[in-house]
Order: structure tokens, then sequence, then C-alpha cells
């Protein structure tokens, strides 16, 4: 494909849209991986449990970011009893709980995959809304308004979490028990019902997160693994646990693969957010925002 | 005398034990994407195969022993599936195999059942066989090499009086088998290739290729997708646009075929001109029969309600089957196939006869365009004309319209 400067400034553009797909699909991880340091890597399939969740709340005729909002109390409450589980299980028994931790959440992904199956067969699931399938113009430009929305939504999601975890006192204890558990032991507080409550978070806003990824395309069981390399992959470039990192990151990573993959190929694609991983890693192994 | 009587009794005790042998059910196995990408289609296979095994044990079973079929769930998944044969043919030990839906849990276990020279039923691959060459292959899709596929996407396009043409093929085995075989068409064909591009099977949206297509400004847009990346395609094709002067856009998209699929793109399939193997108004003998009581059975299994595409072929392995073992009164895999190879077969998907590599002598692929499609709708595809025929021409129930964006409308 020859070079021309028109289709590198669609490919920057859908980037930028790109981007804010993927980190409102990698905010949720960055709570839990980022600043609890859980290996969570169930969290995709919980994202494409939501999405399902959304499919089903979307056949009563509600719009898919509704279903989404009204999902996070039930998966709040969901996340905090997982988290509950692991905890009893694998992190109150001793320092290899990171490697048994990965196990339990590999479990955990598989589980909700074929009960997916189970409950819905083999089948894509796609929603219907107003901004799915439109798309609108700017001069020869065509823009998808589902990706307006999820980058709409994506960037309301990192606000209020950030203010969140900035202004409030449970979010200043999130921060904390990231930093320091013993500290905030000393403290009298308890480090695991705050990691409970920060859990239950991430995993509402995993509920968001599948509605998002039901309005960007069809869904079906397995598509939690497309997204294991890149979720990680944006929450360790971003910097564990910064949610501003995480909104970068995911620009970054949208942008370079969507430049890759209009100018030099597809099949390099997938390729570009390891090999921004692994030089960021070298440069700098905190991560882009991380301290 | 005691000799006599001993001697009743042990041919008594042996023509006992001969019976029971008789009366052991031959056993045919087979893996099937019933989850994964290709889960929705093989699910829907399954329930033609399990139609055949109820009617030919209704009809008294083959060579008086009832059929029992195996068929395990191989996920989609091409590296599951020489464990599966392995295990159906060492530990089940059946006695014929059927393979798996597709191209790419079908490629893994040619080289077993070259090695073990063993009968092997295919079912909707392309070109497994190609460089294995095993004698004893029959595939069930109406197919032989990729002319026999796109002879009419490419007769359309000249007609249309295309001069250039795009690729877009997914990065595994059948679509690189398909976009290889339409390449060398296209060549043929005197067409320019203007745009080149194989995406990784992970890839979830595909707005970027379709805008890269759109600036190639391309006559043709040859597709060679498996389901998942059917759909996101097309929605994109329908956001994005691929550009005015796109006279035909399709080709070789696999799902366009399975009706969930079809119900859920609905409107958006207009336009597109893409393979099939079986559309409403093809009257084979038979064939109506069978899909009035597959409608019945699928919508108790929840699956494609329709049918068309893959179950009255995957029924017509059955018939093969029975057509091949109840003429030779054998189950010597090499004696099936000698006869699969010198008779035609009857079957509900018309007359089928095989060439020396097992693939059908005489093609029937079908290369139709979406018209008139509404949203939301299943039963309308059951009425002839939603997909003109434009190939192949014993069939032929119209012209290609063209532009593609003309089409669409």
């Amino acid at each position: 494909m020859p070079f021309s400067f028109e289709l590198l400034l669609e490919a920057i553009v859908f980037g930028v849209l790109l981007g804010c797909f993927y980190a409102a699909v990698s905010i949720g991880l960055s709570v839990s991986f980022g600043l609890l340091d859980v290996p969570h890597v169930a969290h995709p399939a919980i994202m494409v449990f939501g999405a399902y969740c959304t499919w089903l709340l979307g056949r009563l005729g509600l719009d898919p970011v509704l279903a989404g909002v009204l999902l996070t109390p039930a998966f709040f409450l969901l996340g905090m009893a997982v988290y509950r589980f692991y905890y009893e299980v694998f992190e109150k028994r001793g320092s290899d709980a990171g490697v048994r931790g990965i196990a339990f959440f590999f479990g955990l992904a598989l589980i909700i995959e074929v009960g997916l199956i189970l409950a819905f067969g083999v089948d894509q699931r796609t929603v219907e809304a107003a901004y799915i399938g439109k798309s609108f113009s700017i001069g020869d430009m065509r823009i998808p308004m589902r990706t307006v929305v999820v980058t709409v939504v994506a960037l309301v999601l990192m606000t209020v979490l950030t203010l969140y975890l900035s202004r409030t006192f449970t979010g200043r204890a999130i921060k904390a028990v990231a930093q320091d558990e013993q500290a905030l032991r000393l403290m009298g507080a308890n480090p695991m019902r705050i990691k409970q409550w920060a859990f239950g978070i991430a995993t509402a806003v995993a509920a968001v997160a599948g509605a998002m990824l039901i309005i960007i395309g069809p869904v079906d069981p397995g598509m939690d693994r497309a997204y294991i390399g890149r979720t990680f992959s944006v929450v360790v470039l971003a910097g564990l646990g910064s949610m501003t990192g995480t909104i970068a990151a995911g620009l970054i990573l949208g942008i370079s693969e969507s430049i890759v993959l209009m100018q030099f190929g597809a099949s390099w694609a997938p390729a570009v957010s390891f090999s921004l991983l692994l030089i960021v890693l070298g440069i700098r192994p905190q991560g882009l925002f991380g301290r | 005398m005691k000799a006599l009587r001993w001697f009743a009794g042990m041919a008594a005790v042996f023509a006992m034990a001969g019976a029971a042998v008789a009366q052991q059910p031959i056993k045919i196995g087979m893996s099937m994407p019933q989850t994964g990408g290709l889960g929705a289609g093989g699910k829907a296979a399954l329930v033609a195969i399990r139609m055949w095994v109820e009617d030919v044990n209704a009809r008294g079973g083959l060579l008086g022993r009832k059929v029992e079929l195996t068929a395990y769930d191989d996920q989609s998944n091409p590296a599951m599936t020489p464990s599966l044969y392995t295990k159906l043919l060492d530990v089940d030990k059946v006695d014929l195999l059927i393979a798996p839906y597709a191209t790419v849990p079908t490629a893994p276990i040619m080289p077993l059942v070259k090695q073990r020279d063993l009968l092997l039923m295919g079912n909707f691959s392309f070109q497994v066989n190609h460089t294995v060459k095993h004698d004893k292959w029959f595939n069930n899709a109406p197919w032989n090499n990729a002319a026999s596929w796109f002879e009419g996407f490419f007769q359309a396009g000249q007609k249309a009086g295309a001069k250039t043409i795009a690729f877009l093929a997914a990065d595994q085995e059948f679509a690189q088998n398909l976009a290889n075989g339409a390449k060398e068409l296209a060549k043929k064909g005197g067409l320019k290739t203007v745009y080149e591009q194989n995406y990784p099977p992970t890839t979830t949206d595909f707005s970027s290729l379709i805008r890269a297509v759109r600036a190639s400004k391309p006559d043709l847009v040859f597709v060679a997708s498996y389901p998942n990346d059917s759909v996101a395609i097309v929605r994109a094709v329908n956001e994005i646009g691929v550009g005015e002067g796109v006279k035909i856009f399709g080709g070789g998209m696999v799902g366009l075929q399975f009706t969930p699929i079809m119900e859920s793109l609905g409107s958006l399939l207009n336009g597109i001109v893409n393979y099939n193997s079986y559309v409403p108004g093809m009257n084979y003998p038979g064939i109506e029969d069978f899909l009035q009581r597959y409608a019945k059975k699928a919508a108790a299994e929840k699956v494609d309600p329709l049918g068309f595409y893959l179950p009255p072929f995957n029924y017509a392995i059955g018939q093969m089957i029975e057509q091949a073992v109840t003429a030779t009164k054998s189950l010597d895999h090499k004696v099936l196939a000698d006869y699969l190879h010198k008779n035609e077969m009857k079957t509900i998907v018309g007359p089928i006869r095989y060439g020396a590599d097992g693939e059908w002598a005489n093609p029937r692929v079908v290369m139709g365009q979406f018209r008139g499609i509404a949203d939301k709708n299943v039963e309308q595809f059951r009425q002839p004309g939603k997909q003109v025929i434009l190939y192949p021409e014993a069939y032929k129930t119209g012209d290609v319209v063209v532009p593609f964006e003309k089409a669409r409308k």
C-alpha cells in the first residue's frame, strides 16, 4: 500500500478511537492487577460475561450502555465474592499465591466460557442501538458512531475512577493498600476488606467494558482469549494502577496498531502490543506512568 | 455319541458367538466442531448426520447391524483433531470415519488416515487432499479446485468490465487456499491486483482494513473469511463503505450461509456476491422432505433453523456410506473406496461422481447475490430469489447487479 497522508490521518483518528476502546476494556484490570496485584487473567472472560448480560438486557429493549451501567451492582457483588474466595484459598496461604492464583483465574475464565456456551450456545450475539451500524462523515472520512460512543464511555469511566481513587476516603485507602499493605494494617484498617471492595469495583467496571465489547462488535463465548494479551499489555505499559496511564497506553497501542495495520499489514498488528511492551519495559520498567 | 454331542454343543456356542458379533453395531466415528468459531455450522451438520443414522436404523441398519455414531467436540481446534481421531480408531474401534466440518480441523488428520490407509468421508473441506493425495478421501462439498469455486465470481466480474481486484483473506489454511486459487484465476483473467492483505484470525475490528481497501479503488473485492470475520467485515463495509467504484464484493465469505448470521446481518447482506452450496429453488429429489424434517429437529436442538448450507450435504455423507456398504456388502475400506470412485452416488444434493482426487468430478458451487433482504426475518430466506443464482448456468436465476453500492440499496 503506497504511503498517503490522507490514509495516515485516517489511521491516527481511528487509532485514537481504537485506543479508547482498549483503555475501556483494560481499566478494570488496571485496578485488579495494577493496584491490587491480583493476576486476574479472567478479567476478559468476566467482560465477555458482561457482554452477554448486556445482550440479555438488550432483548428487553435497554440501550447497551445503560444495560452496562445497570449491571454494575450485581457485578460488584460478584467481584467481592470472587475475591473473597481467592483470598481465603490462595492469597492468605503463602508466597506462591501468585502462581496458584493464575491457575485459579484461568480456571475461572474457562468455567465462564463453558457456562456461556451451555447457556447461550456458540453463536455470536449482537445488540442493537441507534448508534450501531451508523457512521458520520468528516470530509472524506467516515467514522463509525459506535466507536465514538465507546470513546466517550471510556473517558467518563477513567474520569470517574480517577476522581474516586484520589478524592474519596475508600479510593485513597485502595491506593494505600497498593503502596504499603503492612502500613495500612498498622493504621488499624483491614487490607483484605479494602481489596475486596476494590476488586468489586474492578469487576463492576468489567461489566461496563462488556457492554462496550458488544457495542464494538458481535461476541462469542471464546472471545476473551483475544483480549488477555492486549489488556495486560495496556496495564503494564501504563504503569501498574495508573488510570491516566491506562488511557495513554490504550491510545499508544491503538494508534500504533492502526498505522501498522494500514501501512504495513494486518499480520503485524498483534505483534505491536508486545513489541511496545518490551521496548517500554526495557527503557522504563515501571511503565509509562508508574512511579 | 458323546463326541457328537460335544461337537454339536461347540457348534451351537460358535453360532451364538457369531450371532452376537453380527448384532454388534457398525460404529461410525468423527469429531465435529460443536463449540468455537465453527460450532454453529458443526452442530447443524451433526443434526443431519444423526437424522441419517435414525433413518438407516429404521430401515434395519447396514448389513443387518445397527449403525452407531460417535461424535466428539473438537472445539473448532485443529490441534485436537489428530488425538480425537486416534482415540476413535484405537480406543473406540470405529469401523468408518467421517471428517469434521471444515478445512482447518480436517487438515491435521489427513496424514493419519493416509498412513493407516483409511477411508475418510470429507466434510466441506477445501483442498486438504491436494498435497496428501490420499486415494480413500471423498469430499461431500460441491467443489474441487479454486476454479470451481470462483468461476462464477470472476465471470460476473468480467461481465461487469472489472479490471482491478483487491484481496482480503484470513491468515489460516482454508482462506489462504481459497485466496491463492482466486489470485491465480484473477491473473489468468488479466485482472490487476491493487491491494492484497492477510489478516490474523484474532482481528476483531476491520474498519482500518476496509479503509485501506477503499483507498486502493478496486473494481472487485474478493474476501476469504471465516464466520466471525465475515460478520465484522460486512458491518465495517456498511459503516465505512468500500467506495463507489467497487462493482462486486464478496466471494469466499464463510458464515453468510448460516441462518443466525444471515438473520443478524439482514439488509446489510444486500448486494454481496458470495458462494453457497444450496439455495432455495435448486430442486434435488428428496431435499424438500429432508429440510422439512430437519427444521423440526433444528428447532428442538436450537441450531441453524434453515440448514441449507451444511445439513443436506452431511445427510448425503450417510447416504453415500449406505449406498457403498449395501452394494459391496463390505466394510473394507479399499472395497468401499473402489466403489465410491467407480459409481455415481445418489443423494439429496443430487448425483455425485468422484474424480481421482476424491473431489466432485462435476462441481456445483453456487455463486449468488443477496437481493431484497429485510431485517429480522428468518422466513424470507426460504423463498427463492433472496439469493439470485448467478452461477452455475444450469441453475441461473438472474444476472449480477453492479456496482456494489447500487446493489446494496
